[in-house]
Order: C-alpha cells, then sequence, then structure tokens
C-alpha cells in the first residue's frame, strides 16, 4: 500500500492506494496514531485509490477514530468504490464515520 | 484445473499468499473480478481466524483447496486445530455507537454477506469451513 498525506485547510488528508488488509493494518494504525500524537487530529482518510479493505483495516480505523475523538478532532473518510465501499457500508461503518464523496469536500469544512 | 490444493503454515505471514493462491485461481476459473475480490476478503477473514485460534501450539498447517463445480466455485479451509465453528458466534452490532463498537466477528458477519454460500463441519480431527460464491457478477 501507497500512502500519501496533505495538510488542507486544517485537515490531515492520507491518500491510501493499495489494499489495506492483516499484512499491514497495524502499520497503518502506528502511523494514524503517529499524526495524530504530532498534532494532526482532523484526519481525512481519501480511499480514491484503495482496492481492497478487510476487517483488519477497519480495526485501525476504528483505533484512529477512538483515538481523535478525546481531542475534538474527527475522522472522515472520502472517495469510496467497489469493494472498500461495500465493506464500509457492510460493516455500518458508514453510521459511525462521516463520508463525503471526494477530498474537496471532506476538506471543506467540519460539518456535512 | 478443475480443484487445485495447497498445504500452508498457519501464521499470519503467509495470509498473503493464500489469498494470492485463490484470487489466481479464481480468476482463471472465470469467477467476476468483483466476486474474487468477495473471495479474497472471505479467505482473508477465515485464514485470520485460523491462525489466531485454531492451534494451542503453533504453528499448524492450513489446507485450502478451491474447486469448479457447475453453479459456483468453493473454497474450502481445513485445519487440525481444536474444534472451532466461526459461524457460531454471535453477530456483530453494526448499529451501535462507536464507543461501544468491536470489531470481532465483523470478519464472519462480511462473510456471511458477501458470499452466496458458507458452513462449518467438523470431519475427524478437521474443522473445515467451505465458502461458495457463483460465476456471475450477482
Amino acid at each position: 500500500m501507497n500512502v500519501k498525506t496533505q495538510e488542507t485547510n486544517g485537515f490531515w488528508v492520507v491518500r491510501l492506494e493499495g489494499r489495506l488488509d492483516i499484512g499491514n493494518a497495524a502499520q497503518f494504525e502506528k502511523a494514524c496514531l503517529e499524526w495524530i500524537e504530532a498534532g494532526h487530529p482532523r484526519l481525512v482518510l481519501d480511499f480514491g485509490g484503495l482496492e481492497y479493505i478487510s476487517s483488519a483495516g477497519l480495526r485501525s480505523i476504528l483505533a484512529a477514530t477512538k483515538k481523535v475523538k478525546p481531542l475534538n478532532g474527527s475522522l472522515s473518510l472520502c472517495s469510496l468504490s467497489g469493494l472498500v465501499e461495500e465493506v464500509i457500508t457492510i460493516s455500518g461503518f458508514d453510521n459511525i464515520l462521516t463520508v463525503y464523496a471526494d477530498v474537496a469536500q471532506a476538506t471543506a469544512g467540519e460539518e456535512k | 484445473m478443475d480443484v487445485m490444493e495447497k498445504t500452508f503454515a498457519a501464521n499470519m505471514e503467509t495470509i498473503p499468499d493464500i489469498v494470492g493462491f485463490i484470487s489466481e485461481n479464481a480468476s482463471s476459473m472465470g469467477v467476476h473480478p468483483k466476486r474474487v475480490m468477495h473471495l479474497e476478503l472471505a479467505v482473508e477473514e477465515a485464514a485470520v481466524n485460523i491462525c489466531s485460534y485454531a492451534y494451542e501450539i503453533p504453528p499448524g498447517e492450513v489446507t485450502i483447496r478451491i474447486s469448479r463445480e457447475a453453479e459456483v466455485v468453493r473454497i474450502e479451509l481445513s485445519d487440525t486445530g481444536v474444534p472451532f465453528d466461526p459461524l457460531a458466534a454471535d453477530a456483530p452490532d453494526i448499529k451501535s455507537e462507536l464507543e461501544n463498537r468491536e470489531v470481532g466477528g465483523l470478519g464472519i458477519f462480511l462473510i456471511r454477506r458477501m458470499l452466496d454460500e458458507v458452513h462449518y463441519s467438523r470431519s475427524g480431527d478437521r474443522n473445515i469451513l467451505s465458502l461458495a460464491v457463483r460465476y456471475g457478477e450477482k
């Protein structure tokens, strides 16, 4: 998986490309916690290039979400498609996280 | 080939190889790419379960078999670990709030929702989890 980060309008935008699975979820979770601790508690995960996510990936997102909450931060998702969109919907993660159509919407403001 | 079978060490490091084995063979058996992804996900989730719970003294082994049937492609994961029916676990509460969210059980829930057939059996000293999808997109 490739990960690129960029700060936009006060949001820490993380673009993931490839697969978020049992092989790299723990590493991704660690990276999220480091960004949060480094002063980026408003995360936008851009899944535009993500092809695959398993429950291990969901677990890493959940851990990061629990971390930003007490810091008054946020974690939202954007640009879901294909299997990734299916997994997020079936698991009900679209009920606990805000999902935006694209990065521009996700970084436009705090509320949808 | 109508049936392919391979045995892997049951540890987290070999899971990408197991997923790759399924992906390659399901594709060459003519499964729709979208359904191949469903199989990859199901096999990852099932293999993680086996690697986590099946063997009290690791490492054990897991045998993966993929076969072409008339209506479906079937995958069987079998291990000689402790008897364990992953389908007997309670479904997770996917409506619960963030604070109460647990990801345990979600893997099996995804398998059930995405595949056309899922069942577990104990045969002799083996756990067998059988998974199947139809060939087409739906």
